[in-house]
């Protein structure tokens, strides 16, 4: 009978340590599948967050470094610089990110920095138990929003890959989810890309991609999905926010 | 040998490229400046890099990017700066990372100002940074101590895996003096065979410190502390001036070393038995200085802070020999007349100044 699918021999037999529903296991897949197809599991170094996806230095079959919350691309940026020749990834959470983190995400693309980043947003602070992050969506009830977030007390969410998408240096700047088949099959393209465009040297590229948090919602894991669809898919744009001519003719 | 007039940023600067240091991350901050801008002119020709961050916490985290492929690395900052840096120092003895990380110390808190100050002493050696770790801290009196350290600091740094702190001041940065451009020390040190650089030919490997049990917690935690512990044991440096008839001692690090030794003199020329120890390493202190002193009578610290060293000197006598500290605050400099005249009030000695 035909073999038709297998697991990556980017990630190790080491244990997910995630929680029934979150989507964090499919986004490894995704960027571990890649690597693999791009045979680039030697040549490569990732840096891990702070986080629930903080352990995953255990789970890629790559070198992985992990520092402090939020720093990861600014360790990216000295491993590149030392190593111009290997590939370097970040993989973040949205508060690791765009929360504490925020200034290295601004110049790691000001400078066009030559590593690619991976946002995961479940618009929660996951690990600590589900507080506000600066991408929790108006109304959303978090332990330190408890009466729905007040966009005129707090302000409103952050959509980051917009930012970054101003930045000159941020070449290709792309936003998926994997709520979904095709929408899982979508962002493989994008994370594809992104290492394509790291390779051949163009500048900084950034995916980030929808993800749920069934424990933290309050939700199972298939509700956690439809209110991914319907509260964060309008406020979050998806799609390839920024490709370069450059990128387009890889 | 070549010598040349350099300030003394400047000769760390230059001893950090002859001792091999590939890459620089930092960021501007007086008095410290002169190292980021005499690396960016001369790093580049000996085929290094410097980058500057976009802040003190940036730099010190590419360094921990840097020095995890095993690159020799280097950032360098002043007191405020080297306050955003603690989360990082902090990281850097967690996952034991090799880095040297140049203090340039202007008087705080806060803002404070740029006159030279000792004012960091507690910060960098009581660790600055969260949770139970120590950093070697050294400390060059002179402009070919700032070259010669810094070389110095490289070594110790991969020989421990462990970040290593140069605190100087900032009249030891800005002031020029004639810097012997010695070669690099040839020192047997571990290959380095935990770097993360791909792993080609070899099982992957992680560079990260953290723990999901207190047990292994714990584990974790006695490693580092045992390596401490041999640090403490063996890198303890210091320098004796006129120690061997000595019934009084300064002790005095740095800038004020300088001037102890100034002050020593002085009280010689009166028939004062005076004798000097300065601190080369401040961690660890170099108690064993202080093993044997039958004949001293009273000790005073010469500090540029309001008394903070003095708590060492202290532990290290236990308590057996009476301590006194005289102290300049505010970027303030101490006068060797000041000195005596201390040491006589506290010690009810007989001196002309």
């Amino acid at each position: 009978m035909e073999k038709v699918f297998s697991k990556t021999k980017g990630l190790t037999d080491v244990p997910f340590t995630y929680c029934p529903g979150c989507t964090h296991g499919i986004i490894h897949r995704l960027i571990a599948e890649v690597l693999e197809e791009m045979d680039l599991l030697e040549n490569t170094i990732g840096v891990a967050p702070v986080g629930c996806s903080g352990f995953l230095l255990d789970m890629f079959s790559c070198d992985f470094v992990g520092g402090p919350h939020g720093r990861a691309q600014a360790v990216a940026t000295g491993i590149k610089r030392a190593m111009p020749e290997r590939t370097v990834f970040t993989y973040q959470g949205d508060g690791d990110i765009a929360a504490i983190g925020t200034s290295h995400a601004i110049h790691v693309a000001a400078r066009g920095e030559k590593i690619t980043s991976i946002m995961v947003n479940n618009a929660v602070f996951g690990m600590t138990g589900g507080q506000m992050a600066p991408t929790t969506i108006g109304g959303q009830v978090t332990t330190t929003s408890p009466y729905g977030r007040d966009c005129a007390l707090a302000g409103p969410p952050i959509d980051l890959p917009k930012t970054i998408a101003t930045l000159e240096g941020a070449v290709y700047v792309a936003a998926g989810s994997v709520d979904s088949p095709k929408n899982v099959a979508q962002t493989k393209k994008m994370i594809k890309k992104a290492f394509q465009v790291q390779q051949k040297g163009l500048g900084f590229s950034f995916v980030s991609i929808l993800s749920t948090c069934p424990t933290n919602w309050g939700l199972s894991p298939v509700d956690s999905l439809n209110w991914l669809r319907k509260n964060m898919m309008p406020v979050y744009q998806l799609g390839e926010l920024k490709a370069t001519e450059e990128v387009n003719a890889l | 040998m070549r010598r040349q007039l350099l300030k003394g940023n400047e000769a760390i600067a230059e001893a950090a490229i002859r001792s091999g240091c590939k890459l620089f991350f930092g960021y501007p901050i007086t008095p410290s400046t002169e190292i980021i801008e005499y690396l960016s002119r001369n790093l580049p020709k000996a085929g290094g890099a410097v980058l500057q961050g976009e802040d003190e916490i940036a730099s010190i985290n590419m360094c921990y990017g840097a020095a995890a492929t095993g690159a020799r690395v280097m950032t360098a900052s002043s007191s405020p700066g080297y306050s955003l840096k603690q989360e990082g120092m902090s990281y850097l003895a967690a996952a034991e990372l090799p880095v040297v990380v140049v203090n340039i110390n202007r008087n705080g808190p806060g803002l404070g100002g740029l006159g030279p100050s000792q004012g960091d002493y507690f910060q960098c050696t009581k660790g600055g940074g969260h949770g139970d770790y120590r950093t070697i801290v050294l400390a060059p009196s002179k402009g070919q101590e700032m070259y010669d350290y810094t070389m110095k600091a490289f070594d110790l740094a991969d020989k421990y895996r462990t970040p290593v702190v140069i605190l100087a001041d900032g009249m030891l940065g800005q002031t020029m003096e004639p810097i012997e451009f010695k070669e690099r020390p040839s020192v047997e040190l571990p290959e380095k065979d935990w770097v993360t650089t791909g792993c080609i030919g070899r099982p992957k490997r992680k560079i990260s410190m953290y723990n999901l049990t207190n047990e292994a917690g714990e584990e974790i935690s006695l490693k580092l502390q045992a390596k401490f512990n041999k640090m403490k044991d063996l890198e303890q440096q210091w320098e004796n001036y006129c120690t061997d008839d000595a019934e009084y001692l300064l002790v005095g690090y740095g800038t004020c070393g300088r001037v102890g030794k100034s002050a020593v003199q002085l009280a010689r020329q009166q028939g004062i038995k005076l004798g000097l120890i300065r601190p080369i390493t401040l961690w660890p202190f170099p108690e064993k200085a202080f093993i044997s002193l039958p004949k001293i009578k009273g000790i005073l610290t010469v500090e540029l802070n309001a008394g903070q060293m003095v708590e060492d000197v202290k532990l290290a006598v236990k308590c057996s020999i009476p301590v006194q500290s005289h102290t300049r605050v505010g970027g303030m400099l101490l006068s060797e007349n000041s000195v005596l005249k201390k040491l006589a009030e506290v010690f009810q000695l007989e001196v002309r100044v």
